[in-house]
């Protein structure tokens, strides 16, 4: 009698896997970085370029990095929530311009303006690999030793950085 | 107006339908005969109210009425008219429709071709089809609606997706729904079935055609879907495991295991409640496939614009149909006694161990494609599962189930022996294994895969060809053509079914193990040569389509000094969609596909270009359509036509004693 | 005449079109990265695999691996590269580690599993049924119904 069973059973725990799978992403991709140091490199800036910025200068701050470029949507959606980020000033989001081109993305941040005390560029995309970079805008949370706490893929939104970023980056001060 | 006209029909054809899908059945269970009566008129009805609202959806895009919003997602006033008129099933909303219309269609061949039936099945049968099309009618009043408005009127449509303006477009979706739908006539015979108590061999030999007509359009359906994604993808490549390819070659394999387990019911009475369980998994995985399509849950190029609250009516209601059934099946199927004993080493017991490598098969596809979903759900990470899994997989399940397929048709019912059988195969066995060693080395290169795929095609033609001559001689005949006319068509079927299978192995294998690439750069009037073919680029101009701009090049092709073809390989742009697409230029021929695809302008002319040289490739869809050739054959055999034609005239009494005892 | 003879030497050259060059630099590495990248998922176009996505990103991921290709990386190092950036998502064969032995080992449990239901499924039948003997009534019945059937047919 219970073999007849089986086959409802087994269809039961499929629908409930496919139920859970309803919810989720099978788009995005989540970065195997968190928790990890943040690679190192040594980029030009964007506004001096013979200045560099290296993510050993950020030790001892909690801080944010955004990848964004002049060329994509998100960043443009996501860009009036980083102002309001800067204006308040909880925390120093530093940027990251991928595969971009120098004059377009300084032409970009002076018509929506420049949240960033410091951009760096990443011209070729390498650093961009080296942070699994997938798509623009992503904005990771790095903590006083330089380890990678959190990855946002996508534009950020008010309710996020209420409610998870900066509690992230509350609690990673208090460390 | 005429959209109205196609929405209004729609809420009918709903209606009728709830009153199709529970009056019959519950006339059927108490035995009034006119309740049951009403299935036929309820689900002829309900097809001319889905055709009418499916001319209704026709009639816009024909007359480019951008005011209903899927007209305006979907085509454009630029759209050639049949591309047009293909759009209908372009996106989601229009292919449910076609979906619900291709339902209607089986529902009313069931009306015409089951007046052998006893009522009290039809009804049951038309019943749950009609429960099925209820699903289908309500979702699409309420989260899909094909004929909602777009008010403002847009200016004109975003167009169809340029990968799908292609004849392909035209006759993959019709084919692979005629299939996946075809199967819910097999579903709902097993459901009728299971709540009538009749689970018979009387009930396989009616489910026979049906199911096996299915299975004709579903391999036909992927067939072109695969043949399609060749010649317009621009790479070559024409299967990829990809989530929506799997969602239909999971019921496909269901079916086949069907069609064979069906066999040994009709003839032999047993595997009744296994073949209950088949129909119901092959229907299922139908819907399966039609939820891992529209909900968003898998990532694939095949998916359609996914909305969650989509997937959720989805998803409750495959909960309802399959769960509902598998209950049924629970409480129903221990009353349901063994049919005819059998050996374990008999044609039953191969036909047995064929369904199980066929549903193991069908199960590891499905495991591989759910299972970036299972870890995901569990938060075990993120995991991709592609080609390399799948064929590292499957073909060591395949490969003893296509042994069986040799050995099986010659085996006894009930009771057979594997010396005796041995015996008869010796000289197939020996020329298969012999000709599959040395061949490679002939055509140039050995390795193990291209040894064992030209084995298993081997292997099937030569045992085909020993079980032909011993039926033959067993028939005291006159002439050897007259022995082979009298042969049932069922056993042709059979034959040419497993013929094409073999044909298709063919091409598998000597597409991967033979076939050539090369990435080269091209200035104008420079030559390449592959596979024995000398290519020459003759340059590339502009060129305007209807609804797009393109660069075609020139290609001038020679073998040994002598001129084969010329080829003219585009890169199109679209002017709406701005999406830039390879449209690759294919000369086909029964042994061997030269294939050129433009990459990008280079200085001076040049091009950076892609060509191959693939042979046998053809073999693939080849064998394809000869499976499906042998099914048609099979189901035109003479005992269906007569038991068609002899109507309820005169019954086997075994039967009519039978049903009153049931019943 | 030996301007003539010239000429006919030259013509060779001049009809003779030339050979098309492959478009990578270095087709031995390039067959190299396709082998790889046709095991690895674009993470833009995720339909495609890194070999054939058109993507920027893919384009660059490819110059990555060309130059691993470059600096005699072996096969698994140039995938632990990619899997630490990127994780197990990019590559289209699962790695064998504990949360995918379900995956590698299901399909042969799932046959092994049927083989052993069928096993059984036919000693419970060897057991259970026994062929009813046919009695005189039926037979004749089946004489009835074989001739019938010939008449007809």
């Amino acid at each position: 009698m219970k073999r007849f069973l089986l086959p409802l059973v087994l269809f039961a725990v499929l629908v409930g896997f496919l139920a859970v799978g309803l919810t989720l992403n099978p788009r995005e991709v989540p970065s195997p970085l968190v928790g990890k140091p943040a690679p190192a490199f040594t980029l030009p800036q964007l506004h001096d370029q013979e200045k560099t910025f290296s993510p050993a200068d950020m030790a001892g701050q909690v801080w944010l990095l955004n990848v964004w470029a002049s060329w994509c949507g998100g960043c443009k959606e996501e860009h009036p929530v980083l102002m309001r980020m800067a204006k308040a000033g909880d925390v120093p989001i530093y940027g990251m311009d991928y595969k971009d081109r120098r004059d377009e993305a300084l032409t970009w941040l002076r018509r929506h303006g420049n949240p960033y005390p410091l951009i760096a560029v990443d011209e070729a995309g390498r650093i961009g690999i080296d942070y699994g970079v997938y798509g623009v805008p992503e904005t990771y949370v790095i903590d006083k030793q330089g380890v990678i706490r959190y990855k946002r893929i996508g534009p950020l939104d008010d309710e996020l950085v209420a409610k998870t970023i900066l509690p992230l980056v509350q609690e990673l001060r208090n460390k | 107006m005429i959209p109205e006209i196609g929405h209004f029909a729609l809420i009918l054809a709903l209606c009728v339908a709830v009153v199709q899908g529970t009056l019959p059945i519950y006339g059927a269970a108490v035995g009034s005969s006119t309740l049951m009566s009403v299935a036929k008129p309820a689900a002829r009805g309900q097809f001319i109210l889905v055709l009418l609202a499916f001319c209704c959806l026709g009639y816009a895009f024909a007359a480019k009425d951008f005011s209903v919003l899927y007209v305006a997602a979907t085509s454009n006033s630029h759209l050639p008219l049949h591309y047009r008129l293909a759009a209908i099933w372009g996106a989601h909303e229009g292919s449910l429709l076609l979906w619900t219309f291709i339902l209607t269609i089986w529902m009313v061949a069931v009306t015409f071709f089951s007046s052998h039936l006893p009522e009290a099945m039809r009804a049951r049968i038309l019943g749950v089809m009609g429960l099925v099309s209820v699903g289908f009618l309500l979702f699409m009043l309420t989260v899909s609606n094909p004929f909602e408005r777009l008010i403002p009127a847009a200016v004109d449509g975003r167009d169809l997706n340029p990968l799908l303006q292609d004849p392909g477009m035209v006759l993959h979706p019709p084919m692979l729904y005629m299939g996946y739908v075809g199967f819910s006539v097999a579903f709902a015979f097993a459901i009728a079935a299971l709540l009538g108590g009749n689970l018979d061999a009387a009930w396989a030999r009616w489910s026979r055609p049906w199911t096996t007509v299915a299975w004709c359009f579903l391999t036909v359906g992927i067939a072109l879907g695969s043949g399609w994604a060749y010649y317009e993808l621009g790479w070559g490549g024409w299967w990829f495991w990809d989530p929506v390819e799997n969602a239909s070659f999971m019921p496909w394999l269901a079916g086949t295991a069907l069609i064979h387990s069906l066999a040994v019911t009709d003839k032999r009475g047993g595997f009744k409640v296994w073949t209950v369980l088949l129909a119901i998994m092959a229907f299922s995985l139908s819907l399966l496939g039609t939820f891992l399509v529209r909900s968003g849950v898998l990532t694939s190029v095949h998916a359609f614009a996914t909305d969650p609250k989509r997937g959720l009516f989805i998803l409750v209601f495959l909960a309802i149909v399959i769960g509902g059934s598998l209950l049924l099946y629970a409480w129903r199927a221990p009353r349901v006694g063994l049919g005819g004993g059998f050996d374990p080493v008999s044609r039953e017991s191969m036909l047995l161990a064929n369904n199980v490598l066929l549903v193991a098969a069908m199960g590891s596809v499905l495991l591989g494609t759910l299972y970036p979903l299972f870890l995901d759900a569990l938060g075990l990470g993120k995991i991709s599962v592609g080609p390399p899994y799948f064929d590292t997989v499957f073909v060591p399940l395949m490969t003893p189930a296509i042994f069986l397929m040799g050995i099986g048709p010659l085996a006894q019912w009930k009771k057979a022996s594997l010396p005796e059988l041995a015996m008869r195969l010796r000289w197939a066995f020996g020329v298969s294994v012999v000709t599959a060693l040395l061949l490679p080395f002939v055509l140039g290169k050995w390795t193990p895969l291209l040894s064992l795929g030209l084995l298993l095609s081997l292997w099937i033609v030569t045992t085909t060809m020993v079980n032909i001559r011993e039926r033959v001689s067993h028939l005291v005949g006159n002439s050897f053509l007259s022995c082979l006319t009298a042969l049932p068509r069922a056993y042709w079927g059979m034959v040419l079914a497993h013929c094409g299978i073999a044909v298709f192995i063919v091409g598998v294998t000597m597409v991967k193990g033979f076939e050539v690439e090369q990435d080269l750069r091209m200035n104008v009037g420079e030559t390449a040569t592959i596979g024995g073919y000398t290519f020459q680029f003759d340059g590339a101009r502009e060129v305007k389509g209807p609804n797009y701009l393109a660069a075609r090049g020139t290609f001038s092709v020679t073998k040994a000094g002598r001129e084969v073809t010329m080829m003219y390989p585009e890169k199109r742009l679209y002017s709406v969609q701005k999406q830039m697409m390879t449209e690759a230029a294919i000369d086909s021929g029964l042994l061997r596909d030269l294939y050129v695809s433009l990459g990008e302008p280079l200085e001076d002319g040049a091009w950076s270009v892609r060509l191959y040289h693939k042979p046998f490739i053809d073999w693939i869809w080849g064998g394809c359509l000869i499976m499906a050739l042998g099914g048609l054959l099979a189901v035109s055999d003479r005992r269906y036509r007569l038991s068609w034609r002899r109507e309820r005239q005169e019954e086997p009494e075994a039967i009519r004693s039978q049903e009153k005892s049931v019943a | 005449m030996r301007w003539l003879a010239l000429i006919f030497l030259l013509i060779p050259a001049l009809v003779q079109a030339e050979e098309a060059k492959p478009l990578a630099q270095n087709p031995v590495a390039e067959a190299r990265l396709k082998q790889l990248a046709i095991e690895l998922r674009c993470l833009v176009c995720q339909n495609q695999t890194l070999a054939d996505s058109n993507a920027p990103l893919a384009e660059d991921l490819r110059r990555e691996v060309r130059e691993m290709i470059a600096k005699n990386m072996s096969d698994q190092e140039i995938i632990d590269f990619l899997v630490q950036r990127y994780g197990d998502f990019v590559l289209y064969r699962p790695q064998w580690k504990a949360s995918n032995i379900l995956l590698w080992i299901g399909p042969f449990l799932l046959l092994v599993g049927g083989a052993t239901a069928l096993v059984m499924a036919l000693k419970r039948r060897g057991q259970g049924g026994v062929d009813a003997p046919v009695t005189d009534e039926e037979r004749r019945r089946v004489e009835q119904l074989l001739s019938q059937g010939e008449r007809r047919s």
